[in-house]
């Protein structure tokens, strides 16, 4: 009774074979031939191949009915074979202390001309990078967490439920995606102690509403959800203000609905409903900011998974500026399922002063909804 | 020594049954309404001449139908259905899927209230404006209100018009300001939907990720001046009771808001504890949930709104008033928010409530709520120990009250199979598809049952049992839930993307004539 008679659906999978490699010897990352040959000095194992194999398991359920592409070797073959599934193309790649970003890049773009239904990945944050940069959001990826540094929100929970949405997206919503945070720290500033990752872009991972079809409330779905917070954000704008629209795709909205350009990682300034500059840099934002009689108000959305709110792909909106205009001059948006997935439901603020961090915690509004707001607590990144 | 639970053979009726528009053959038809005898139609005149000016140009489409052709039809349709008549209604949590008593509906049929006609003269029609009036003394001693009225036909309805009386209210007080609604993720989001209708903004408060409950810092950062009302459930959508109510309706009445209790389902706390003694000002009973009168597919039910002395003079029209010899219907209430529903509301509704009530007493309802909370903390436990793969998230070690929301998170991880799997396969064992969680989920794989008093233990651990297989089915037999159901009247719907679209709308049919317009159909 089953209706298998539609193609197979095709998988790709890159697994990057020295992801995570630095994180067991206290290397803080794995980027760099430097930095991964001292790891396997140090007695390093790399872990991603164990992690993407644990994956890929869950996908034997469906072997029959997936056809996979992967690359030779360390690259995913391996871990294929490890699995129990025998890929049906495989792209030229190479082993474990060879490999480079830049054949992840190579691999994600030819996998994205193949037309995968589902780019599996097993790294980090650098991965997700590279990946992100060979394929940008012209498929849909999956992270299998493997790297030491998980700040992406491309990333499944584990391994074992990385294979299991994937299935749950092949078998039945290949066609429902969402676009998530690309976030990376730099390495060298992580390891002198500063943890401060950038958003670098957003690729498009499978919806978790995919697993709800069918029910008697279908989910809000987030396409409208997003429309009606820009929605409230328009119809509240006052002549004369200056907005400032930070980076993200919750903010994204809100230009185009004024059918404006938009940066999608960077700072756009808007008045009556017209561009002023686009991408501006923290000292452009202070200048209008210092504008006599100028009013300047700022539209901010949270980093998934995360909560920041400042101090992630917002690093323009400073200290000096957030001071300056005070947190009634900043107005938060987001969807419910992006506050709902927040630790402890709480935003975070790190804006690099720690004092101001302290002093902006408490309780504030989120715009969720057409004239519907949410209370969240935003504390500290370090509490 | 726990006995051997056997599991009923179950095949449902699956009939490839057109829809009724569908099965017309021109110039058939059910009935052959008789001419009128002359003598009739002498005294009654050129009557089609006479509305000739509302007349349709156009035959509307009306299915023409012989009646064994129609018979036939309704009766395959209802074998493939499923409802508390034929199956456990447990899976429903939330919407209290109680059995309603058939003398109740043999009552219902009595010509002293089928004949009613709401345009009689009220001296004829004493009988039901003293059920309305009677029923409505038991309401306000269930609730601790001072009046009733039986005229929103729905939940949702009822909370538009408390949300209406509270907006009455302020400006009756000059209230200007009063422009935000408070409530919490996990009450009914109607409350939030009716409300925002209305023009009200929305501020919601989320679950606290250990209780479940809303937050009481957080809540007390959501009252303001601007505060207009809270709407709030209780017990919430998880089955946990906040017991910290008090503080909350306190806390929202310093800042001179409103306090709506949405108790649609009053099903845990019938008897035993009441709206105005936990500070509320308006609240709400679905007479179709706690009642006993059946949900009939968004059919007859009443939303019955109660309310303290403050807001009484606001109340919608008519209300039903007794002056010591006769009832009456009150139309001359000038501060009233006026109409909500033409005459009386639905009548069947309140009278079935009324039945229910006085069948059982006071006892029999505090009964059925202790019972209804007896056994869902069973179920919960049994559901917990025996079923693999679910797990209760918020307030581990709380106990749920008349429902509990429950995950199949870890089957999910385990086999990639979940919540809606487990549903496709249910209704194979005769039983509806179980209730997941409102929008938005705050538990992956939700479910949610509720054993209201009408089920016994064997009723329950049939339910467990049933459970219990389909989750070992899921590990064992995976390729039967994939391609399930077999069984049941039900086939897999088509996957229709849950956003509009023009591609997903391009698949839908609202209507039959939004059907023939885009698909060429007749």
């Amino acid at each position: 009774m089953s209706n298998e008679t539609s193609r197979k659906m095709r998988v790709g999978l890159i697994v990057n074979p020295v992801a995570g490699i630095g994180g067991r010897v206290g290397l803080k990352g794995s980027d760099g031939a430097e930095i991964q040959k001292k790891a396997l000095e140090l007695g390093a194992r790399p872990e991603a191949p164990d992690r993407a194999a644990a994956a890929l398991r869950k996908l034997g359920a469906a072997a029959g009915r997936i056809s996979v592409i992967t690359c030779q070797g360390g690259m995913g073959e391996d871990e294929c074979r490890a699995a129990g599934l025998s890929p049906e193309q495989v792209l030229p790649g190479r082993g474990a202390g060879a490999t480079s970003p830049e054949d992840t890049v190579q691999a994600a773009r030819a996998m994205s001309r193949a037309g995968v239904d589902l780019l599996l990945f097993a790294g980090g944050d650098g991965t997700a990078r590279n990946i992100y940069e060979g394929a940008g959001d012209r498929v849909t990826v999956l992270g299998i967490p493997a790297g030491v540094k998980i700040h992406s929100g491309v990333f499944a929970l584990n391994p074992a439920s990385a294979g299991s949405a994937a299935l749950r997206h092949l078998e039945q919503g290949a066609e429902n995606s969402r676009e998530a945070e690309v976030m990376d720290l730099d390495e060298d500033a992580y390891r002198r102690g500063e943890v401060r990752p950038r958003l670098y872009g957003f690729l498009r991972v499978p919806c978790d509403e995919t697993r709800i079809q069918h029910v008697k409330a279908r989910s809000v779905p987030e396409e409208g959800e997003l429309t009606s917070i820009a929605a409230q954000l328009i119809d509240g704008m006052e002549p004369g203000v200056y907005y400032a629209v930070g980076a993200g795709t919750t903010t994204r909205r809100v230009m185009e609905c004024l059918d404006l350009p938009n940066t999608l990682i960077g700072v756009d300034v808007i008045r009556d409903k017209k561009l002023v500059a686009s991408d501006v840099t923290e000292r452009q934002l202070w200048e209008i900011a210092q504008e006599p009689g100028s009013d300047l108000r700022v539209i901010l959305t949270v980093i998934g998974g995360q909560g920041h709110v400042f101090g992630r792909g917002n690093q323009q909106i400073s200290p000096r500026i957030i001071r300056r205009l005070g947190m009634e001059r900043i107005l938060l948006a987001a969807t419910k399922r992006k506050l709902l997935s927040l630790p402890g439901h709480r935003l975070i603020s790190d804006t690099g002063d720690p004092e101001l961090d302290r002093e902006l915690a408490g309780y504030y509004r989120v715009a969720v909804g057409a004239r519907e707001q949410m209370i969240c607590r935003l504390t500290a990144g370090d509490e | 020594m726990a006995k051997e639970i056997e599991i009923r053979e179950f095949h449902q009726a699956r009939w490839n049954e057109p829809i009724v528009l569908e099965l017309t053959v021109p110039g058939e038809r059910g009935i052959l309404v008789a001419k009128a005898e002359q003598e009739v139609a002498e005294a009654a005149g050129d009557v089609l001449g006479e509305i000739a000016g509302v007349r349709r140009k156009k035959r509307p489409a009306l299915p023409q139908v012989s009646q064994p052709r129609l018979v036939r039809h309704y009766s395959r349709v209802t074998q493939e259905m499923m409802g508390s008549d034929n199956t456990l209604g447990i899976s429903q949590g939330t919407c209290t899927l109680k059995y309603n008593p058939k003398v109740q509906e043999h009552m219902m049929r009595h010509p002293g209230l089928m004949d009613v006609h709401p345009l009689q003269d009220t001296d004829t029609m004493q009988g039901i404006l003293e059920i309305y009036y009677k029923t409505e003394q038991i309401m306000k001693e269930l609730a601790g209100m001072e009046r009733f009225s039986f005229l929103p036909v729905a939940g949702g309805h009822a909370i538009y018009t408390n949300a209406q009386l509270v907006r009455k209210y302020h400006e009756s007080k000059g209230n200007t300001h009063k422009t935000e609604i408070v409530t919490t993720l996990h009450s009914h989001p109607v409350d939030a939907a009716a409300s925002s209708t209305l023009g009200y903004k929305i501020i919601t408060l989320m679950p606290d990720e250990k209780t479940g409950l809303p937050n009481f810092e957080e809540y007390k950062a959501a009252l303001s001046e601007k505060t207009a009302a809270i709407f709030i459930t209780n017990p919430e959508d998880t089955g946990i009771f906040n017991d910290r109510i008090h503080e909350f309706t306190e806390a929202a009445h310093q800042v001179d808001a409103v306090c709506v209790y949405d108790q649609a389902n009053a099903n845990a706390l019938l008897g035993v504890a009441r709206a105005g003694e936990a500070g509320f000002d308006l609240m709400h009973f679905n007479l179709h949930k706690t009642f006993s009168s059946p949900h009939g597919s968004d059919g007859p039910g009443c939303g019955a709104i109660g309310c303290t002395g403050a807001f009484e003079a606001f109340l919608p029209k008519p209300t039903v008033e007794f002056d010591g010899s006769k009832y009456y219907l009150d139309y001359d209430r000038k501060d009233s928010i006026g109409y909500v529903k033409l005459f009386l509301g639905n009548a069947t509704a309140v009278t079935r409530a009324y039945m229910w009530c006085m069948s059982l007493g006071w006892e029999g309802m505090r009964q059925a709520a202790v019972i209804s909370v007896l056994n869902n903390q069973y179920m919960t436990k049994k559901i917990l120990e025996k079923v693999p793969g679910v797990s209760l998230h918020y307030g581990k070690g709380e106990r749920r009250m008349e429902q509990t929301r429950l995950s199949f998170d870890k089957l999910f991880e385990e086999t990639g199979l979940g919540i809606v799997d487990v549903n496709h396969r249910l209704v194979d064992y005769g039983i509806s598809e179980l209730w997941m969680s409102h929008h938005p989920f705050t538990v992956p794989e939700p479910f949610t049952p509720e054993p209201c008093e009408s089920y016994n233990k064997d009723d329950i651990d049939y339910y467990v049992e049933v459970l219990r297989r389909i989750a070992v089915e899921c590990r064992e037999d995976p390729e039967t839930i994939r391609t399930a159901p077999h069984k049941c009247a039900r086939h897999r719907p088509i996957d229709i993307p849950a956003d509009s679209t023009e591609e997903s709308f391009g698949k839908l049919a609202t209507t039959w004539r939004a059907y023939v317009k885009r698909f060429g159909k007749s």
